[in-house]
């Protein structure tokens, strides 16, 4: 199935983490897809939303719906800016544009495994323990994998798509759904609780024995690993996009 | 009336400073999470309670003022009195009235949240009545005059050193001796004869019931029977929202209280209060302060159906490193955040932002209250009535345009790298900068993705060029 994709890449991805936007890009084309990244891009609204400052995300969703409406899906790398996009796009008009893009955009994780429903990545090898970590827009509102609260069968979407990458090993952390404390302006405005659940998950990962910390939302792993860095935490980070893209590390 | 809103950050990060205490506190009510998540899993029916609790709590709120003139009815008929309190001053009084138509100077009192919210131990003391709380943790919070900083647990930001200091003072014990059970037996000796000559007790109530005129309180260590038994005269403080139709319905509650509160099956008391003893008293006090007006609000009014279990605290992961007293309020965590800015707007108007929106609250509590989502809501509410900082509705505000403009947005993110390279490390880590104060700030990339991709996808298709016009 050729679809017209849409690539989203996240602003801090963009500017921090070009990587994490070249294999989102490279995984779906090597899978067939057809792909554009509408150069206009600047950012889903969801900081301003998530601030309660609703109004201000009009510019932002106004934007992204002229530059998305005429694909047939919309992909990114990031769970919590697909959960706005998808869930709080409020702060514009309704319209049959604005619908389209609401039920067709897609977390990254989501549209390997629900719409393109691949198993297998025989390109990739990433013999090295892993710790997986879903952000919390990933887990509770996608519902990429199953949530300890609510002692539902476990299933997990990333995991499945991790298990076809040959060599890889799964370190389990003894608090695997604890969120890490990114919360996007949060990271600022509560900076000490903030940095102290990013340390605390970064060590969790680290005694379970992971090598590296792998995840589908890099703006997690942005704070995890200036965290770590500075605690001096040894412990690597890399977004799930490049381990099924092939990265070697 | 200007009230300067709680700095919860600013307490947050004083707690954590003081690694002994956080580190207890967190791994306290981490423990009690993973208690609650084994009950839940012992029940194959866990989620169809919480489904049945959730109902019959909507039922009865959407029902409120029949259910509670059907309670007091019954109540009537079987002995109690039934008063009617529309505020925490109200309350006060009313309960002044009767312990000064009894001569009463001494009241024990079991643990309340509606009387902490009410402010009632003050405005006693001001009219003669020493008080003295029953239960344990929040008999400590009150020799160390400080509000409960969990619903349940009133003293779980305290080590027992702190409990032996604070006991030392009041009660003349070693101020080096912490064993818990000598501490719990100091605490026995002091408060037995307190009880026994007491002249009037006082508790609150987990439940009402309309349908019999009865109510229902679960306690761990039996000071609510004492409180309520041994004087005579018993005063059961509720609020109004406590109610639930059918005696059938209780069970439903009682299978989830303990379990989600401390992840035991069942409360060591479970008593129900059916009427006044033989020769004694029994008065309610249903108590409003606010109530009706939450009911009335689309978006939050189904934070009355909260059983006051504390779940969502002791999963919360801002609440175990930030510790109750940093929201500055009778309630804290994320219930607390909820409910706190219906009381005052501007003094709680930061505890809608000390969370991550992790939605882990919203997934443990027993009568599905989208706490998460309120928070989420509550924020919105804020800005709409200009209750967040100038400062940061600025900076909100011209972030919004920017992105709006992609010619602008690629200027500022060249900007952004250039600086990231260029500036000096205490430039970057100033402390202007709070992200820097304990993490290191991104690497600076020698091109971003959308430079990569013009140069990488120069086969641009048509509609796909970089044809960057403003929008509006």
């Amino acid at each position: 199935m050729r679809m017209k994709i849409g690539l989203f890449v996240p602003c801090y991805i963009d500017a921090f983490y070009p990587g994490v936007g070249i294999a989102t890009l490279e995984l779906l084309e090597r899978l067939g897809q057809d792909v554009t990244y509408p150069q206009e891009q600047t950012c889903c609204g969801q900081p301003m939303t998530n601030a309660g400052c609703v109004s201000d995300s009009a510019a932002s969703e106004a934007l992204f719906v002229r530059l998305f409406a005429g694909f047939d899906a919309i992909v990114m790398p990031s769970g919590s800016c697909t959960h706005h996009v998808r869930a709080h796009f409020d702060a514009i008009e309704q319209t049959d544009a604005v619908r389209h893009v609401r039920a067709n955009t897609y977390e990254l994780v989501e549209f390997l495994h629900d719409v393109l429903k691949v198993r297998d990545f025989p390109w990739a090898e990433f013999p090295h323990t892993v710790g997986l970590h879903n952000s919390c827009s990933s887990l509770r509102a996608l519902r990429t994998a199953s949530m300890s609260e609510l002692g539902e069968p476990a299933f997990s979407k990333p995991m499945t798509l991790l298990s076809g990458v040959k060599g890889i090993r799964f370190a389990t952390p003894a608090r695997p759904d604890e969120c890490c404390g990114f919360g996007g302006t949060f990271s600022v405005s509560e900076e000490a609780v903030s940095a102290r659940m990013g340390l605390d998950k970064v060590r969790d990962h680290h005694q379970a024995g992971a090598e590296y910390i792998v995840s589908a939302d890099s703006s997690c792993m942005m704070h995890q690993r200036g965290c770590a860095e500075r605690a001096g935490v040894n412990i690597r980070f890399i977004h799930i996009a490049e381990i099924l893209n092939g990265a070697r590390q | 009336m200007k009230e300067k809103p709680i700095n919860h950050a600013g307490a947050a990060a004083t707690f954590i400073a003081d690694k002994p205490h956080l580190d207890f506190h967190d791994a306290r009510l981490w423990d009690m999470r993973q208690k609650r998540d084994a009950q839940m899993h012992v029940l194959p029916e866990w989620q169809e309670l919480r489904s049945r609790a959730s109902a019959i709590k909507e039922h009865a709120l959407a029902n409120l003022a029949d259910y509670l003139e059907q309670f007091e009815r019954n109540a009537k008929r079987n002995g109690i009195h039934v008063h009617w309190a529309a505020d925490g001053t109200e309350h006060n009084r009313i309960v002044a009235e009767i312990l000064a138509a009894r001569g009463a100077r001494t009241l024990i009192k079991s643990k309340s949240m509606v009387t902490e919210e009410c402010d009632l131990r003050p405005y006693l003391a001001a009219r003669g009545v020493t008080v003295t709380e029953t239960d344990l943790g929040e008999r400590i919070q009150q020799l160390d005059d400080q509000l409960p900083s969990h619903i349940v647990v009133p003293s779980v930001h305290k080590l027992t050193e702190d409990v032996a200091r604070i006991f030392a003072r009041h009660y003349g014990t070693d101020p080096d001796a912490d064993d818990p059970h000598q501490l719990a037996e100091a605490q026995r000796l002091a408060a037995r004869p307190v009880i026994l000559h007491a002249d009037a007790g006082m508790t609150g109530g987990n439940f009402f019931v309309a349908e019999t005129g009865t109510f229902v309180v679960c306690t761990n260590e039996g000071n609510a029977d004492l409180s309520a038994t041994v004087p005579g005269v018993h005063i059961a403080t509720i609020g109004i929202e406590r109610v639930v139709p059918r005696m059938a319905d209780l069970g439903v509650f009682i299978r989830l209280l303990s379990r989600s509160a401390l992840g035991s099956p069942i409360t060591q008391y479970t008593s129900h209060f059916r009427g006044p003893q033989d020769g004694g008293e029994m008065h309610v006090i249903l108590v409003d302060n606010g109530r009706s007006a939450r009911l009335g609000m689309d978006d939050f009014w189904t934070s009355l159906k909260c059983i006051r279990c504390g779940a969502c605290m002791n999963t919360c992961p801002v609440y175990r490193r930030s510790g109750g007293l940093s929201y500055g309020a009778v309630y804290s965590g994320p219930i607390g955040a909820i409910i706190d800015p219906t009381f005052n707007e501007r003094k709680y108007s930061t505890l809608p932002y000390a969370s991550t929106l992790n939605g882990s609250c919203t997934n443990v509590c027993p009568v599905k209250i989208n706490i998460h989502e309120q928070l989420f809501k509550w924020r919105q509410v804020l800005v709409e009535h200009h209750q967040m900082p100038f400062v940061k509705r600025e900076i909100m505000h011209m972030a919004g345009k920017l992105m709006g403009q992609p010619k602008l947005y690629r200027a500022a993110i060249a900007g952004t790298e250039t600086a990231l390279g260029t500036l000096p490390r205490f430039a970057l880590y100033n402390w202007l900068n709070p992200w820097g104060k304990n993490r290191e700030l991104p690497e600076p990339v020698k091109e971003t993705f959308h430079s990569w991709y013009r140069r990488n996808r120069p086969a641009a298709k048509p509609g796909q060029t970089d044809n960057a016009e403003n929008t509006p």
